[in-house]
């Protein structure tokens, strides 16, 4: 409304007849404004309760745990700045910041390769049993992580995979496969048959089809659900928590909760961790928000 | 979880591999409805299996054998080290129904997931409903709101556990400061306080998620409904009541449905502020499985608790398919989507 009320307020001086059709009177304009004085109270009041939490990790980081008890509301007096730097200069930080991003890529590139492929078949192929096939991976869907995470972990230990970035990104990527195979599955088969049929008689086999022409076409899909892929992958604590005893290959989840432990009385310390640890999935959500928004709500209805 | 336009393309793409392999059986056999010959049928089948195989060895190998072998060992009394070999047939199951944590699991995730339907969700459809209107600001309002919903669990965890610390924490600093210290305290480490305080975080982090969901089903809804309704004389309420809710149902089902499978499957965050503390007061049934499998190396009763589990999601999941799910299918909105 207030865009209306903006641009219409200083023509309402002008003779009414002149005025385009979609003019209101002043008064109404105002009514209008007041009426939504309510809307932007709890819409503000929301926000705040929103943004508290978040904004309080980030300046509780700059004071020591001393100020956080006795001066809890105000601005940092002085500045400590040591909690951030001990931290970015610590390898600790930086190698938990590393094995999210490695493990998070090659579960994306994994779980989209193999569903790609998968999808192609059971989307743009008539054999016999593919419903069959395609029920099955959907019932993947109803699978919670957690009821497979006992035989799994005893699996995993017997493949020697603990404490192997592998443990993780196998599973992960096994996981993320209903999903991926049923949204790219949908986009496949929007693509128009007789552009296979036309590459096909120009001699392009079925898997240059895929390749060459599929791909490039669903890049938009592709995207949606490697950012699914990576998002679940950076957020995982169960798998990674079972998986690595060993600090090398700890995630940024594992590595908070450790970091917590550790430092349990160092309040400041642990909100100025939790800050840099929010920064990344902040930054990307920041950059990437439409394809994030998009792709998690798509996900969720197809699932 | 199926798909509306199933059928269609199935029967122009049927050919293509079979074109694929031997352009010259091209002109001769373009028509659907002649049965392809045995060797094309072979080879389509052989292709087909060649481009799941990567998929399938993954889903076999990590998803449904695990699956499977949860299964079996809930058979046996087994501390997770060898082969498993003391049989006890059904005796973990029976345990289940004499266990009051697990029967009380079942109990908090009832009360979440009706936290949830009655206050979370309802929540989550007023914002979408006020951010669907032109407001100044609301793409931003948009953003925040969903801004929690892609931290993790670990994060919101911890940070949610030192806001709510007794006496040190903000929120207990906020209460004292406006002279309602009274009500604080206790947080999570009450027994009766921790899942309201837990159910106030899941809010905090989850309700954008729902918010988004509804939003994109709101814009589904055409105008022109709106305006007729109001140009009869419709109030706001009426216009929300009759047009907004009817057309918005298909999405508030499935919110419903995600907010059900999603408690049930409730760990990170509990796991990282309370471990399911103080005495079960908060645990979930993945919390349970953890401590019994992992803590108490009890893997076959665990086992029966993941099957449990699986089972409850299962007959969930079916049943609210067929019951709920399935009128949406040929519902308006869909079909709405579909011609747009």
């Amino acid at each position: 409304m207030s865009a209306v009320a903006k641009t219409d307020a200083p023509k309402a001086s002008a003779p009414r007849t002149s005025a385009p059709k979609t003019n209101v009177p002043k008064s109404v304009v105002r009514r209008r404004r007041l009426r939504a004085i309510p809307v932007y109270v709890i819409l503000w009041l929301v926000g705040v309760f929103m943004v508290t939490p978040l904004l309080y990790a980030l300046v509780s980081g700059f004071k020591s745990t001393d100020q956080l008890s006795s001066n809890t509301f105000g601005l940092p007096d002085p500045w400590v700045t040591s909690n951030y730097t001990s931290l970015l200069g610590s390898g600790a930080f930086w190698r938990a910041v590393g094995s999210s991003t490695v493990i998070a890529l090659a579960t994306a590139v994994l779980t989209v390769g193999a569903a790609a492929l998968a999808a192609y078949a059971l989307a743009r192929f008539a054999f016999r049993g593919r419903e069959l096939l395609f029920t099955l991976f959907t019932m993947g869907l109803m699978f919670p992580f957690a009821v497979a995470i006992l035989p799994l972990f005893i699996l995993l230990r017997s493949f020697g995979l603990l404490d192997n970035p592998w443990g993780v990104i196998l599973p992960q990527a096994a996981f993320g496969l209903p999903l991926t195979i049923v949204i790219l599955r949908g986009f496949f088969r929007e693509i128009p048959g007789e552009l296979e049929e036309a590459a096909t008689i120009d001699g392009c086999s079925s898997f240059g089809f895929f390749w060459r022409i599929l791909l490039p076409l669903a890049r938009p899909a592709l995207g949606t659900v490697s950012v699914l892929a990576i998002v679940g992958s950076w957020n995982n604590f169960l798998l990674p928590l079972l998986v690595f005893s060993e600090p090398t290959w700890w995630t940024i989840p594992v590595g908070i909760q450790q970091f917590q432990g550790q430092y349990a009385s160092d309040v400041a310390r642990i909100f100025a961790y939790l800050t840099l640890a929010m920064a990344p999935a902040l930054a990307f959500y920041a950059v990437a928000e439409r394809q994030l928004i998009g792709g998690i709500t798509l996900g969720a209805t197809k699932g | 979880m199926t798909h509306p336009t199933s059928t269609s393309t199935a029967s122009t793409s049927a050919y293509a591999p079979g074109l694929g392999k031997s352009p010259g059986a091209a002109p001769e056999s373009p028509v659907p409805a002649t049965r392809p010959s045995a060797p094309h049928r072979l080879r389509a089948w052989l292709s087909a299996f060649v481009f799941t195989v990567p998929a399938l060895v993954l889903f076999g190998l990590l998803v449904l054998v695990p699956m499977g072998y949860a299964f079996y060992i809930s058979f046996f009394n087994w501390g997770g080290f060898g082969t498993p070999t003391d049989s006890v047939g059904f005796d973990n199951y029976t345990r289940l129904f004499d266990d009051p944590v697990f029967l009380g699991d079942l109990w908090r995730g009832f009360l979440l997931i009706a936290f949830s339907i009655v206050l979370q969700l309802p929540f989550a459809l007023a914002m979408a409903v006020l951010l669907n209107q032109k407001l100044r600001g609301r793409a931003v309002y948009r953003m925040l709101f969903f801004a929690p919903y892609i931290l993790s669990e670990v994060i919101t965890g911890v940070l949610f556990s030192m806001i709510f610390a007794p006496d040190e924490g903000l929120a207990d600093k906020v209460l004292d400061a406006v002279g309602l210290a009274g009500l604080g305290g206790d947080w999570f480490a009450g027994q009766d306080t921790v899942l309201p305080t837990l159910f106030l975080v899941m809010t905090w982090k989850y309700f954008g998620f729902h918010m988004m969901l509804y939003l994109a089903g709101l814009q589904g809804i055409p105008a022109e409904l709106h305006e007729a309704a109001r140009i009869d004389g419709a109030s706001a309420w009426q216009r929300f009541r009759h047009i907004t809710l009817p057309l918005l149902a298909p999405t508030l089902r499935i919110s419903v449905f995600l907010a059900v499978i999603g408690a049930i499957q409730l760990f990170d965050l509990v796991w990282v502020i309370t471990a399911g503390g103080p005495d079960h007061a908060s645990e979930t049934m993945v919390i349970s499985l953890f401590q019994y499998g992992f803590k108490r190396y009890q893997m076959g009763y665990a086992s029966a608790i993941s099957v449990a589990m699986f089972l409850i999601s299962l007959v969930f999941a079916l049943a609210y398919q067929r019951f709920v799910l399935r009128r949406d299918t040929e519902g308006a909105i869909t079909t709405m989507r579909g011609n747009r």
